[in-house]
């Protein structure tokens, strides 16, 4: 593939490694991905690397994309939907001064797109890899605080505890209460955390044809699901997993199918309600189509 | 054992460019794993080391190190010292210890490897086997996490009772090894995932 936005794009620093990280790193976190790959939804430990930025702003995503990344790739990172924040702008910068790559905002143009808490509006395509930051990923952390318990979990598939959570949930408000990070079930056998990506983005996950890897730097864990996988979203036959839905479009493109942000406007209660995802947002409003409140 | 000096061993030489080139043999084995069957050919500039092909090389000089075991069968036992010498890697004296294995000869029962446990299943062994010859319109019938449709292959070389071999080890999910099976510069994954009938 060829570069499509070389203005970030040129020489690597002569001073790093390509992409930053040695290659026994990369080799180690490979081995890793590849059995990932051959177990999806299955949590491996990895020797997490300390990077030149604290955890919880992507270093496990950052890992895993410094260990797959060529020359040829072409990046895209996104922060809650959005390719304009100081987190993706920041690790674009990153892979593009310690791997020279081409970067990109468009989601067709990628051949990588790593991404913080969003799967982007775009129908992803086969050939490209979807990388998520995770911090938490295990999915039953908050029902079982011991490591070596959840890992028995895991390896009995007793996940009896977690139906018990979702139901206690509709026993108390009348419908499963998780709006993020929704469990999903991989290929019928691992539940797994996507990363706290609204559930809104869960059905994307189901049946992808992209690559999905997901990496935690501080909890030092990788996972991934290939293509084409099966992902289902725990629920009940009577109280049937949903996406939320808005009664408004979106204020600046009307888009009425895309996961809305709403946005304080003033110190009077105003609101607006504005796609998450920045370039779907900005590529509905160049084709001509306008919100209630676009200028 | 007495190691012999670097100039006496004739060692081929390993990749031209190892952070590039292993990047791009990775990049072709995850995506031969995330979608297994499809048929993979190695575009790259690697002398291969007899007995072992182009694709079986490229994938040891790019997944092996210190930190692994490694178990030669009989026939690429001689590829040995280039191995350690490119990788650092340990050798395995026996199958059941080794977390990737080359092999060039009849493969061995499946049940003779690493399948990891319930609770490290990734501590299942890889299996880079050199087989007769590799058919896109084979055979076997593809099904699994990977392939939107069923997919086909053909496979020479293999053992007549592969397939039930296979079977087994998909029972054993998650324990199971993980293949990749090389024909000179080509190569194919078949991740523990992966329903093989025909």
């Amino acid at each position: 593939m060829k570069p499509s936005s070389p203005a970030m794009a040129g020489e690597p620093s002569a001073n790093y490694n390509f992409a930053f990280l040695d290659e026994q790193t990369k080799r180690m976190i490979r081995r890793g991905l590849l059995k990932a790959v051959a177990i999806p939804g299955h949590q491996i430990p990895f020797g997490s690397r300390e990077m030149p930025l604290p955890y919880g702003w992507g270093t496990g995503g950052i890992q895993i994309t410094a260990s797959i990344v060529g020359p040829d790739d072409v990046l895209k990172v996104i922060d809650q939907g959005a390719d304009d924040t100081t987190n993706a702008i920041n690790i674009r910068r990153f892979f593009a001064r310690t791997a020279g790559i081409a970067t990109t905002e468009r989601t067709d143009r990628a051949s990588i797109v790593q991404t913080r808490h969003r799967v982007p509006e775009k129908p992803l395509r086969a050939g490209q890899i979807l990388v998520f930051q995770v911090p938490t990923p295990e999915p039953l952390r908050w029902l079982e605080r011991r490591e070596a318990e959840t890992r028995k979990m895991h390896a009995l598939a007793e996940y009896g505890a977690m139906h018990v959570n979702l139901y206690e949930d509709i026993a108390r408000f009348g419908r499963i209460a998780k709006s993020y990070d929704y469990p999903v079930l991989v290929n019928g056998r691992y539940i797994m955390s996507p990363s706290p990506i609204p559930k809104f983005d869960n059905p994307k996950l189901h049946m992808s044809p992209a690559l999905q890897l997901y990496g935690a730097g501080r909890e030092k864990r990788l996972y991934a699901v290939p293509p084409y996988t099966e992902v289902k979203s725990l629920d009940f036959e009577d109280h049937p997993f949903r996406i939320e839905r808005w009664t408004e479009a979106c204020a600046l493109c009307g888009a009425g199918d895309s996961f809305l942000d709403e946005v304080v406007m003033d110190d009077a209660g105003g609101r607006m309600l504005v796609c998450s995802d920045s370039e779907y947002c900005a590529e509905r409003r160049a084709a001509g189509h306008r919100g209630k409140a676009a200028p | 054992m007495a190691m012999p000096g670097i100039a006496d061993a004739k060692l081929a030489p390993g990749f031209a460019d190892p952070g590039r080139d292993s990047q791009r043999v990775f990049r072709a084995a995850l995506a031969a794993m995330a979608e297994p069957g499809r048929i993979a050919t190695l575009d790259l500039r690697l002398q291969p080391t007899p007995p072992l092909g182009l694709a079986q090389s490229a994938l040891a000089l790019t997944l092996l190190d210190f930190e692994v075991a490694l178990w030669l069968d009989g026939p690429v036992a001689p590829a040995a010292d280039y191995l350690r010498f490119h990788t650092g890697v340990r050798l395995a004296a026996r199958p059941e210890d080794a977390d990737y294995c080359l092999i060039a000869g009849p493969l061995p029962p499946l049940s003779s490897f690493k399948a990891g446990s319930e609770e490290e299943p990734e501590a299942g062994a890889t299996l880079i086997v050199a087989v007769a010859g590799l058919l896109g319109d084979g055979p076997w019938r593809l099904k699994g996490p990977g392939l939107p449709h069923e997919g086909r292959l053909g496979v020479g070389g293999l053992p007549a009772d592969f397939a039930a071999q296979w079977a087994q080890n998909q029972r054993a999910f998650p324990r199971g090894i993980d293949l990749f099976l090389c024909a000179g510069s080509r190569l194919v994954g078949l991740p523990r995932t992966l329903t093989i009938e025909g």
